[in-house]
This record gives C-alpha cells, sequence and structure tokens, in this order.
C-alpha cells in the first residue's frame, strides 16, 4: 500500500456472502463492491432500509465477519493492514489499538461491575486500575448512570442504561478508529445530546467514525458525509 | 514472587504443534493438526466428544507421543525444542514450573486428602521452596485470589464443594506462576451460576497474569468468554480455525454452523 494514503478506513470492493449449510447451501449474498475511505476526524454514515447490511459492513470493518473479496485497509500505527486478510493475531492488535466498535448490545461478563466494565479497555491497553477507574467514572456521569448503580453488573440494569455503559466502554479508550452502531437507539433526549457531544469532541481529536443511525435529527448532527449502502446491495 | 528471567518475546512462538497426528492401531483419533501458539494467546478447541480434541491436548502437554509430526516449546532460554527430545529434567521443569494442568475432574489434580494449603504449597517445595512460613503465606494468598475462605486453609479438598475444588486446582496450578495453563473441560460437570463465577476468575487470572493457555471444552460459551482464538475439531482434524468471535458469528464450515445454531437460547 502506497505511503500517500491518509484516510484512516480505504474500502475496495470489499463482499460478502453467507452461506447456509444447514438450509441446503442457500447462499445470501449480503453486499459486493463496497468501497468507501474515511478521513481522520470524520464521521460517514451509512443510510439504507433495514437487511441492506448496513451492520455487516461494520462488521467486516471490525474483522468480526470475514470477508469474501475485496480489501478493507486500516492505518495501524505506522503502516497500513488489510483486514480482510489478516491474522487472528494482528486483527487483535488492531481492536486493541486502533478500532473500537459501539455495539447495540452489551456483552458483559456475568459479575463484572459497571464500572470495571467500562475502565477494561484502558486496563488493556496499560492504564492504571486506579487512573482507569477514576475515568470510568467520569463518563458513566456524564452519561447520567448513578454512581449507586456503579458496582453492579450491567445484565441488571435496563436496556437504556445498559446502552450507555456500552457507549461509554466504547468511548473510553483514545482509539484513531470507532464504529458505531445505532449508539442513540434506546436513549432519550438528554442522554442522545451527551452521545453528538462525544462524537464531536472525538472529531475534534481526528477520530475516524462510521456509524448507523435510523434517527434523521442525529444523522444531520453527526453526518460529514453519507454513504448509500442499497448501491451495494448483491443481486440475490 | 521473584520474577523469572524471562527471555521468550512477545511475537515469537510459545508452542508449535506441526503436523501432529495420534493413530490407536487402525483407529485415527487426531490427524494434521498444525498451528502456533503466542505468549499470553489464549487458544479453544471445541467439538463434540469423540472429535479428538482430548488426545490432541495430551499430545501438546506430551503426556502422550504422537504417531505423526511434533510438538516444539520454547524454553525459558529462547530456545525452540521439540518436546519428544527434552531430557527427564527439562520435561519435569515444565510440569512443575512453567506447564499448569486443569483437569475436568479436580480430583486427578488434587490430593484430596491432604490440605489445601498443602495442595497449594506442594507444588513450590518441587521448585525448591523450603521455607514453611513463606509457603504458607504464598499459599493462603493464593486461597484468597481464587476466591477460598483462608479459614478452610487446613482442610482437605474433600470437604470441599465442586467449585471450590476447581478453584483449588487452579490456584494449584497457577502459584508456580506457569507461561502455559492446559485446561481440559474446566467448568464441566459444575453448576451453571458455579461455572459462571468460575469463568470470571480464570478470566481475569489469565489477563492479569499474561499466560497462555489451551482450553478444551463442548462448550461454545467457554470459548467465547475465555478464548482469543478457536479452533473447531471434527473426526480427529481440525475443519474450521480463526477469531473467536469470527468463528462464532460467522461460522463457515456445514459442522461448525451446526454447533453455533445448536446453543439453546437463555
Amino acid at each position: 500500500m502506497s505511503a500517500l494514503m491518509t484516510a484512516m478506513i480505504d474500502i475496495t470492493n470489499a463482499e460478502k456472502t453467507f452461506t447456509m449449510h444447514l438450509q441446503g447451501g442457500v447462499e445470501l449474498p449480503v453486499v459486493r463492491g463496497v468501497s468507501f475511505h474515511v478521513e481522520p476526524g470524520e464521521c460517514v454514515v451509512l443510510s439504507g432500509p433495514s437487511g441492506a447490511g448496513k451492520s455487516s459492513i461494520l462488521k467486516m470493518i471490525f474483522g468480526n465477519y470475514r470477508c469474501d473479496g475485496g480489501r478493507i485497509g486500516i492505518r495501524h500505527k505506522d503502516t497500513v493492514i488489510d483486514l480482510a486478510t489478516a491474522e487472528p493475531r494482528q486483527v487483535l492488535s488492531v481492536r486493541r489499538s486502533t478500532i473500537g466498535y459501539v455495539s447495540q448490545f452489551l456483552r458483559a461478563v456475568p459479575r463484572v461491575a459497571t464500572i470495571d466494565v467500562v475502565a477494561e479497555p484502558l486496563i488493556a491497553n496499560g492504564t492504571a486500575r486506579a487512573e482507569a477507574r477514576e475515568q470510568s467514572g467520569a463518563l458513566l456521569r456524564r452519561l447520567n448512570i448513578p454512581e449507586r448503580l456503579w458496582a453492579l453488573p450491567p445484565p441488571t440494569f435496563s436496556g437504556g442504561e445498559q446502552q450507555r455503559v456500552n457507549i461509554a466502554h466504547g468511548f473510553i479508550s483514545d482509539l484513531p478508529i470507532l464504529l458505531l452502531d445505532e449508539p442513540t437507539a434506546s436513549l432519550d433526549a438528554a442522554n442522545r445530546a451527551v452521545v453528538v457531544e462525544l462524537i464531536e469532541e472525538k472529531k475534534r481529536q481526528g477520530v475516524a467514525m462510521v456509524a448507523i443511525v435510523h434517527d434523521d435529527e442525529i444523522r444531520h448532527l453527526i453526518a460529514d458525509r453519507i454513504v448509500d449502502v442499497t448501491s451495494f446491495a448483491a443481486a440475490a | 514472587m521473584a520474577e523469572l528471567q524471562n527471555t521468550v518475546r512477545d511475537d515469537e512462538p510459545l508452542l508449535v504443534a506441526d503436523h501432529l497426528g495420534k493413530n490407536y492401531g487402525r483407529l485415527t483419533a487426531c490427524r494434521d493438526v498444525s498451528f502456533a501458539l503466542y505468549p499470553g494467546e489464549v487458544l479453544a478447541v471445541v467439538g463434540e466428544s469423540g472429535s479428538g480434541k482430548s488426545t490432541l491436548l495430551q499430545l501438546l502437554s506430551a503426556q502422550l507421543a504422537p504417531s505423526a509430526g511434533r510438538v516444539s516449546y520454547r524454553m525459558r532460554d529462547g530456545v525452540l525444542r521439540d518436546l519428544a527430545a527434552l531430557g527427564e529434567a527439562e520435561r519435569r521443569f515444565l510440569f512443575r514450573t512453567d506447564w499448569g494442568y486443569v483437569h475436568q475432574d479436580p480430583a486427578l489434580g488434587l490430593r484430596m486428602a491432604v490440605s489445601a494449603g498443602a495442595n497449594v504449597g506442594e507444588r513450590l517445595m518441587a521448585v525448591g521452596w523450603n521455607h514453611y512460613g513463606r509457603i504458607r503465606d504464598t499459599a493462603s494468598s493464593w486461597l484468597e485470589r481464587v476466591e477460598i475462605d483462608t479459614a478452610r486453609i487446613d482442610d482437605a479438598p474433600r470437604t470441599y464443594s465442586g467449585g471450590m475444588r476447581q478453584r483449588l486446582q487452579i490456584a494449584r496450578n497457577l502459584v508456580t506462576e506457569p507461561r502455559l495453563v492446559f485446561m481440559d473441560e474446566p467448568t464441566g460437570g459444575l453448576d451453571v451460576s458455579v461455572q459462571a463465577r468460575l469463568l470470571d476468575l480464570m478470566r481475569n487470572l489469565v489477563s492479569e497474569l499474561g499466560l497462555a493457555a489451551i482450553v478444551v471444552t463442548h462448550d461454545l460459551a467457554v470459548a467465547r468468554l475465555l478464548s482469543h482464538r478457536v479452533m473447531v475439531m471434527k473426526g480427529g482434524r481440525v475443519i474450521e480455525t480463526g477469531l473467536t468471535d469470527q468463528v462464532l458469528d460467522d461460522p463457515r464450515e456445514p459442522y461448525t454452523q451446526l454447533l453455533v445454531s445448536s446453543i439453546l437460547p437463555a
């Protein structure tokens, strides 16, 4: 890859098909010819109806879904890694220091206190536990999670509270790329505004973001560019 | 406990399996398995009973001699050595210090009639510790780390519950600060609530100590919580391998899709 690449994410002709072996080998083409790039400090919003493959594209960028073709160039440390062909160890390294992912649902380990769930990405990157917990608390407070809940594990929380814990977990690190899958879906207006603020801060820090948001108002507030996923529809 | 000199680098594999195979007469238990495990990496081997995963674990931990291929391990001096060519002293060093082995049945990994403290202390004495007070203090701090009430230190594990026994077995294995731990169905046979606690504990210990681990399990939830990478075995072969969340969320092989789709929703 050329050293001239300035984009944090540069996707060329990526494609994904699911083969359902338990359903007689039915092939489900999801997306084809996915090509777009994201610059530092830019938020690209994927648009298109449900089922168009928006979440699949995010998962491909995170290395959670494997690509069947094409290239997903990610600027990682001082090099560019193609996540479509990367080794598992490289993908893990990219996730530790380059790409964060805020999914719609929190997959938390039973028994772990909320404040530690949120602090975990910092600790994994070498921040001292006390400092990590302090930052975790500050972010939880900002997202209106009352302090009396911090010692409890998030699976006991309401949907909106869990989503805010998830957002805190995703936003706490200083990673140069963030993927956001419906970050405001079950939040009230006040908390949606906090998330918009957090996204603005990340932009100012030069973070490249790809987001899926159904709420038109939020989309207008955060999108620098919109990529229409229907153009990547794979003919069934 | 003093840090042992560690000359192994993180970007060099700790253990390498090279075209490993095992036959019992005409029966092939395990065939053509190759992979590299890096320091700090947790690999889960999943598959149903009879898939060859337990045979593989025994081959990797030098408890069985392979019929084909070999296993190499990077000793603390940084040199990668064929396990089959190790001398008796080196082999003993691995089993007593550098490796841990957590059995599904704690009775196989513990001495059931001696005290919990002695179970943990024994591994330390085997590597030359001889100060009773220090051994007891270290044993006691390990009981705390695995959440066993230190008031029970003089009780024998036969008086412990299943979950406590398994946690004691883990303490006994980790007290010598191994670099690699083999686990054979570590949560099998435990109640679900006890499993969750054990998994959480193992996950923390593995990441705090930077352990590499090979975990054999038929439980995909265990693989998801503990491992970075997964190998799916069927009929003695590795049929699919990759990042754990990739293999579980985007399984490719028919058998892996069947395994993933067979999980009962909670």
